[in-house]
C-alpha cells in the first residue's frame, strides 16, 4: 500500500513536471501582453508532429527532434505574431479570443488534413526505457521531460529576472508607451516573447511524444490541463506555473488513486476554484 | 401587406423548390444521412466509414457480379426505384451528442435525407435518433451497442449489431471456456470510461456476471480522454484481477497500453471490448505493447472470393487500412438500410419502415459473422451474433473462439510487450 502510494506520487510529480513544461508558454505570452493564447494546445500538438517526421524521416530521437522542434516553433511564434496577433490586440478582448481560437482551428485541421486522423505514436524505448528503483518505476523520458521542465522554468526566470533583454520585456509589459519612450521598440520585444513561448511550447510538444499518442486534436486534450495550471500558478509567472504544474499532477494522481479516477477531476478543479477564491491572482500572480 | 406578399412568394418559392427536389430524388438519387465523428477524437473513425461507405456505394450503384448473391451488388443502382443511385450526405457530431442532434436535424429539414445512419458513439445515437423519431424517419444503427438505445419504445429506429447483453454473454461463456481450460478467471476487474458507451457496457457485463454467480471484483471507472491512466493501472497491480476488461475508446486505450509498460503491469489476461483496441491507428501504436489482447468481434474475414474477402480487399485498396469490426459493422447497417429501401420501391419513410420490419437477411447475404439480420419490435437484431479475437503477434486479431469459427488457439497468459 505505501509502496504503490509513493509510486502515485511519484507519477504525479513526473506528470506535474510536463503540466508545467507545457504552461510555461501560455503564461509568458500572458505575462508580456495579456493574450490568451487559444492555440497554445495546438502549438504543443504541432511540437509532436515535428518530433513524429524527425522519428520518421531521419530516425532520430529527442536529441535531434526537440531543437528543431524549438526552433521551427519560434519560427512559428515570430509569423503568428506579426500576421496576427500585432494586429488583433489593437481589437477588443473579443476579437483576440476568436483570432487565436481560429488560429488553433487552423493548426488543427491543416495537421489533421497533411497527416490524417489517425493515432501516431513513437516507439518506447526511444529515450532509455524505463528505470527501476527499489520497485519504483520512472520512465526515462518522463523524466527527462520533468528535468526540460525545471531547466526551463529556471531559464525563463533567469532570462526574465537577470538580463537586459528580460528588463526590457518587462518594461514592455508594463507599460509599451513608456518603453518606447525609453527606446525600446515593443513591437520587437514581443515578437521575441511569442518566439521564446512559441519555442518553449514545442520543446514540451516535442518531449511529450516521447510517451504520449499523436494525433490533430490532442491540443484539446491538454490545452485545458494548461489553462487550469496558468491560472493556478498565477498568469505570467513561469515559476508559478511549475508549482501549480507539480501541484496538480499530484493532486490527480492521488485523489484518482484514492478515491477513483472518475472522480479525480472534481477533485482538482473544486480545490483549483476554492484556491482562487482565495488568491484570485494565482499562486505566484501579480496583484 | 407588401411585406407578407414577399413571405408569400418566397415561402411559395420553397415549396416549389422542395416539391422539385422530392421529385427529382424519387426520379434519380436517394439521400441518405450519415452522421460520424469527422473531427475530434474519433475523426479516425469518420475517416474509416467515409472509405467503407465509398465501396458500398460503388457496390450499389455498379454491377458487381463478383459478389455473386449479395444483396444489391447485380446492377447498378436500387432495382426497386428504377435504379435509382444512393448517395449519402456526411454530417460531422464533433464527438458532441448536442451537435449529433443538430445535425440529424438539418440532414432531416434542410438535406431530405430520407433515412439516417450512424452516430458512432452510444451517447450521440441516443440524441441524433430522437430526432429522427420525431419526424418519423428511419434511424438504422450498426455501431452503438449501448442497451438503453432500443429500449426507448422508438418506431423507427433499428440496430442491426449485437449490443452489450449479447457480448456480455460471449464474454461469459468465452471465460467458462478458458477456466475449464485451467485458467484462472474468478477475480475480475472492468475498467471503463464515463460515457454513455462505457458506463452501460461496465454496467450491462457485471450485471450478466452477477447473474450467473461471479460478482464483478473491481470497477475503475475514468474520464474520457484522458491525460493520465497512471493511478488507474497501480490500482490494478495492485488488486491483481485474473481478468481486465478494458471499455476504451482509441485514444485512453493507447495510453493504457503505454502506461501499463511503463508501469511493468500485465495482467494475467485483458479482454477488450472493441472499439479503441479494433482501431488500426491503436494497432500501429500500441499493438506491439498488446500482445495477447483478446477482443471481441463480429467480422472474420472468409475465405478467398467470398463476398466479405472481396469487400475487404477493396476497402483495403481505398483505404489503405485493413477492414476493422466496427467499420464493417457500419457498412453492413447501410447495405440493410439500402437493400430495405430497394424493398421498399420507395423513399416514403413509412415504407422504408415497414420494409426494415420485414426485412430477413440470410448469413451469405450479408457481410458480418451474424446469423442473420432480423428486427424484433424494439428494433434490435435478434440474429447478431460475436466472436472473441486474439492480437496474438501485435499486429493483426486471428479468432480464437467458439471452436467452431476459430483460426487459432488462445494462447494463455496476456504477453504485452
Amino acid at each position: 500500500m505505501t509502496f504503490t502510494l509513493v509510486q502515485v506520487i511519484v507519477g504525479g510529480l513526473l506528470l506535474g513536471a510536463v503540466y508545467a513544461l507545457f504552461s510555461s508558454g501560455l503564461t509568458l505570452v500572458w505575462g508580456m501582453m495579456n493574450v490568451v493564447n487559444f492555440a497554445h494546445g495546438d502549438f504543443v500538438m504541432l511540437g509532436m508532429y515535428v518530433a513524429f517526421v524527425v522519428y520518421t524521416l531521419l530516425g532520430g530521437g529527442p536529441l535531434i527532434g526537440a531543437p528543431l522542434a524549438t526552433l521551427l516553433l519560434a519560427t512559428l511564434g515570430v509569423i503568428v505574431y506579426f500576421g496576427l496577433i500585432r494586429d488583433i490586440m489593437k481589437g477588443p478582448m473579443l476579437a483576440q479570443i476568436l483570432g487565436t481560437f481560429g488560429l488553433a482551428l487552423l493548426l488543427r485541421y491543416s495537421v489533421f488534413w497533411w497527416f490524417g486522423a489517425n493515432f501516431l505514436s513513437l516507439p518506447e524505448n526511444l529515450v532509455g526505457g524505463t528505470f527501476d528503483i527499489f520497485g519504483i518505476r520512472i520512465q526515462a523520458s518522463r523524466l527527462l521531460a520533468g528535468v526540460v521542465a525545471l531547466l526551463v522554468t529556471f531559464g525563463l526566470h533567469l532570462l526574465l529576472t537577470r538580463t537586459t533583454l528580460g528588463s526590457r520585456m518587462l518594461a514592455v509589459a508594463e507599460d509599451a508607451t513608456a518603453a518606447q519612450l525609453m527606446g525600446i521598440r515593443p513591437d520587437g520585444m514581443q515578437a521575441i516573447a511569442w518566439a521564446i513561448a512559441a519555442g518553449a511550447t514545442g520543446l514540451a510538444g516535442a518531449l511529450i511524444a516521447t510517451f504520449f499518442y499523436i494525433v490533430p486534436t490532442v491540443g484539446e486534450t491538454l490545452g485545458i490541463v494548461a489553462f487550469v495550471t496558468v491560472s493556478l500558478g498565477g498568469f505570467g509567472s513561469v515559476p508559478g506555473a511549475l508549482v501549480a504544474g507539480l501541484l496538480i499532477g499530484v493532486i490527480e494522481s492521488l485523489s484518482g488513486y484514492l478515491i477513483g479516477a472518475v472522480y479525480k477531476d472534481i477533485v482538482v478543479y473544486a480545490l483549483f476554484l476554492g484556491f482562487l477564491w482565495f488568491r484570485p491572482q494565482g499562486l505566484m500572480g501579480k496583484t | 401587406m407588401r411585406f407578407s406578399h414577399v413571405i408569400g412568394v418566397f415561402s411559395a418559392a420553397v415549396m416549389s423548390v422542395a416539391l422539385a427536389g422530392n421529385a427529382a430524388a424519387q426520379s434519380k438519387t436517394v439521400k441518405i444521412g450519415g452522421i460520424f465523428p469527422m473531427s475530434g477524437n474519433a475523426a479516425t473513425i469518420g475517416v474509416h466509414v467515409k472509405h467503407a461507405f465509398d465501396v458500398a456505394l460503388d457496390i450499389i450503384n455498379n454491377p458487381h457480379p463478383e459478389l455473386g448473391n449479395f444483396p444489391l451488388a447485380k446492377n447498378g443502382g436500387l432495382a426497386g426505384l428504377g435504379d435509382a443511385k444512393v448517395e449519402i450526405v456526411y454530417a460531422d457530431n464533433q464527438g458532441s451528442p448536442a451537435t449529433g442532434q443538430n445535425q440529424a436535424l438539418r440532414l432531416i429539414t434542410e438535406e431530405k435525407v430520407v433515412a439516417l445512419t450512424g452516430a458512432y458513439q452510444s451517447g450521440i445515437t441516443l440524441t441524433a435518433s430522437a430526432i429522427a423519431e420525431k419526424y418519423s424517419i428511419p434511424f438504422v444503427n450498426g455501431e452503438s451497442v449501448a442497451q438503453n438505445l432500443t429500449e426507448r419504445g422508438f418506431k423507427w429506429f433499428f440496430r442491426v449489431t449485437p449490443i452489450a447483453t449479447d457480448f456480455a454473454r460471449v464474454y461469459y461463456e468465452f471465460l467458462t471456456d478458458m477456466k475449464a481450460a485451467g485458467n484462472k478467471t474468478d477475480n475480475i476487474a472492468i475498467v471503463h470510461d464515463n460515457t454513455e458507451y462505457g458506463a452501460s457496457v461496465a454496467n450491462t457485463i457485471a450485471t450478466v456476471f452477477k447473474e450467473k454467480g461471479i460478482p464483478i471484483a473491481l470497477d475503475v471507472a475514468y474520464a474520457s480522454n484522458a491525460t493520465d491512466v497512471q493511478s488507474q493501472v497501480l490500482q490494478l497491480r495492485e488488486k491483481k484481477p485474473d481478468v481486465v476488461i478494458m471499455i476504451s475508446y482509441t485514444s485512453d486505450a493507447i495510453l493504457f497500453s503505454k502506461t501499463m509498460q511503463a508501469l511493468d503491469y500485465k495482467p494475467p489476461m485483458l479482454l477488450a471490448d472493441d472499439s479503441g483496441y479494433s482501431d488500426p491507428s491503436f494497432i500501429k501504436s500500441a499493438g506491439k505493447l498488446s500482445q495477447g489482447a483478446f477482443n471481441r468481434s463480429s467480422w472474420s474475414l472468409g475465405p478467398a472470393g467470398s463476398p466479405t474477402a472481396v469487400i475487404a480487399k477493396m476497402y483495403k485498396d481505398k483505404s489503405g487500412d485493413e477492414m476493422d469490426d466496427t467499420t464493417a459493422r457500419q457498412m453492413q447497417a447501410l447495405f440493410v438500410l439500402c437493400e430495405a429501401i430497394d424493398r421498399a420501391g420507395s423513399t416514403e419513410p413509412a415504407k422504408i419502415q415497414a420494409a426494415l420490419k420485414a426485412t430477413d437477411l440470410k448469413p451469405d447475404q450479408i457481410m458480418m459473422g451474424y446469423k442473420g439480420v432480423k428486427f424484433d419490435d424494439k428494433g434490435q437484431n435478434i440474429l447478431a451474433s460475436g466472436l472473441i479475437i486474439q492480437l496474438q503477434d501485435g499486429e493483426n486479431y486471428v479468432s480464437v473462439w467458439p471452436k467452431a469459427s476459430a483460426e487459432k488457439a488462445p494462447i494463455m497468459p496476456y504477453k504485452g510487450w
